[in-house]
């Protein structure tokens, strides 16, 4: 399938559970709904490193931060409409991401995402004795009651979030069957050889940071708003980093579906437990099902699906479509 | 012939160990030159530093009339210079028809070479033909035998379409058929204008393909020339048999 047109099926099906979502009448949907979206795009954007690099990044959380703390800067300076405010957050990030790449890519496995972990540690730190953003006080938005055609402010950003993973989740499939999608996965597989068969992986390494940096500060960027307060503890919070690895994990890496797949099932399901049970056992639900699809399924729900296809007789692996209108788009890597 | 490789006083040690002393090699195109030596000798660790893995610490690297010190692998590569590891690393997630497709559209088209979509797959096809796996394109490279994976290697550096080859021991852990198979291969390469450098164990795998002999011992080069004068080298006996 074309991009165009998975993008504009996205837009239908993104528009479809809007529709739905007003037509319950109750903000509670959107207020929910918000959050399993901006974990689509977290879990999309860190898939993008993680998933099709295979570098693992325990900062997602600070790229979170830096989105919305980019907006809580520019909301004192001067508040802008917020499609400016996520780009404002994007770039933040991205340069950060560039930088983190920068420095830290010569490392892999675990010293990476330690190296990761640590930016946010200085991320947090230094947001902490920030005055300007609140510091460790925090900081308020005070959010318009309504926009728009907009009823409600909440549905305004429940559609920005939903725009956004659309575009994260288009992104997403562009890169994995384009040129760049083939580079990242020969990093993952052996970034010697990758060098040996003409694969720039610095260069590529710098774009998979930078993009996935981007993304999650754009995930970040309309936080303030939602939230109304933001404190670094909730914006460096520790769900953020461990979410937006896990679901990926738990959908399938090597696929944009992966990540989409992980974050519906267990923002959903987080939602679900923190209106019966408690917010406290969101995490204990995201551990719990790790350990278990460790065990079931190593490579995830994406994994398992293909793992029973690959029973089939007709093997697919590896099968492509070439695009014969648009030739110097090449086939994306076999799951 | 015209000079297409030339190292000179090439040298490079991990912390005190000295794993190559002045090493000059000159290499003409399309030469086929065998590099052998005992394990622990520094064919490897040369083929890195030639390669780009590993960077030299004295000494320079000039090929096809450019200087290659400081480059990275990939830009080497792209130069026209390709390799294939002592143990085969194929991409594994990527079927054997998508691991050809890497060369193509990273160095090949860096080159200036365009190709389309089917062009590419027609080209990655014709290269796993060659090699006898095109049966096999859709597949993944862990269901390839020993042999097969070695043939995977060579094709794959064969589709970067380079000007110079270095095999790193692709004989290797092989049967008798399966070395002549691989060198069939490398002679076919060789005669459409490839110069290849055999690094291998395996004495009558080097001595059917070679035209030239040059031995490494203890990180020196202590023997260059034709194969026959070189195995009559008392200090190649010695290095050999002790």
């Amino acid at each position: 399938m074309r991009s165009p047109l998975f993008f504009l099926i996205c837009l239908i099906v993104g528009g479809a559970v809007f529709a739905a979502a007003v037509a319950l009448g109750n903000d509670y949907y959107f207020f929910a709904g918000y959050v399993v979206l901006q974990y689509v795009v977290l879990s999309t954007a860190w898939n993008i490193l993680g998933g099709y690099c295979g570098y693992v990044n325990f900062g997602s959380a600070a790229f979170f931060a830096l989105g919305a703390y980019s907006t809580v800067a520019l909301h004192r300076l001067y508040p802008l409409p917020i499609p400016a405010m996520l780009i404002a957050g994007g770039v933040v990030s991205g340069v950060v991401g560039f930088g983190m790449g920068y420095l830290t890519l010569r490392l892999r496995g675990a010293f990476f995402a330690i190296a990761t972990l640590a930016l946010a540690v200085v991320l947090e730190t230094l947001i902490v004795n920030w005055e300007y953003v609140g510091g460790s006080r925090g900081a308020y938005i005070v959010r318009p009651e309504s926009i728009g055609p907009f009823g409600n402010y909440i549905e305004y950003l429940f559609l920005i979030m939903m725009l956004l993973a659309v575009a994260a989740i288009t992104a997403a499939r562009v890169i994995e069957r384009s040129r760049l999608g083939f580079g990242f996965a020969t990093i993952r597989d052996d970034e010697l050889a990758a060098e040996a068969s003409g694969v720039p992986t610095l260069q590529l390494k710098l774009i998979a940071t930078t993009m996935s940096g981007a993304l999650m500060g754009m995930a970040g960027a309309p936080f303030p708003y939602y939230i109304g307060y933001l404190q670094p503890s909730s914006a460096f919070g520790l769900d953020y980093a461990v979410n937006s690895i896990a679901m990926p994990l738990i959908g399938g890496t090597t696929s944009w579906v992966g990540p989409l797949i992980g974050a519906i099932l267990l923002g959903s399901l987080q939602q679900l437990a923190t209106v019966t049970i408690s917010s406290a056992v969101n995490l204990l639900i995201v551990g719990l099902l790790l350990v278990g699809f460790v065990i079931v399924a190593p490579n995830g729900i994406i994994g398992l699906v293909h793992k029973y296809l690959q029973r089939k007789p007709d093997d697919f692996v590896g099968r492509r479509h070439v695009d014969a209108e648009a030739p110097d788009r090449v086939p994306g890597p076999a799951p | 012939m015209t000079e297409l490789l030339k190292i000179d006083n090439l040298g490079k040690r991990f912390v005190g160990f000295v794993a190559l002393e002045n090493i000059s090699l000159a290499v003409a195109a399309g030469e086929r030159v065998g590099l052998i030596g005992p394990n622990g000798s520094g064919k490897s660790t040369l083929v890195n530093c030639i390669c780009g893995t590993l960077r030299n610490d004295t000494g320079s690297v000039r090929f096809d009339g450019h200087v290659l010190d400081g480059s990275t692998a990939h830009q080497r590569t792209r130069r026209g210079l390709a390799r294939t590891f002592q143990l085969p690393r194929p991409f594994a997630s990527l079927s054997l028809l998508d691991n050809m497709r890497i060369p193509l559209i990273y160095t090949v088209a860096a080159r200036g070479i365009h190709r389309s979509g089917n062009e590419i797959e027609a080209r990655c096809v014709e290269l796993l033909r060659e090699v006898g796996l095109e049966g096999k394109a859709r597949r993944l490279p862990r269901d390839l035998t020993q042999v097969e994976m070695r043939k995977l290697e060579l094709a794959r550096a064969m589709a970067a379409e380079p000007k110079l080859l270095i095999a790193d021991e692709s004989m290797a852990g092989l049967t008798h058929s399966e070395i002549e198979e691989i060198i069939t291969l490398l002679l076919r390469l060789n005669e459409r204008g490839v110069t290849i450098i055999l690094i291998e164990h395996i004495m009558r795998a080097v001595m059917s393909f070679s035209r030239r002999l040059v031995v490494l011992v203890s990180g020196r080069k202590i023997a260059d020339g034709q194969p026959d004068d070189v195995m009559r080298n008392p200090e190649v006996e010695r290095a050999y048999l002790g």
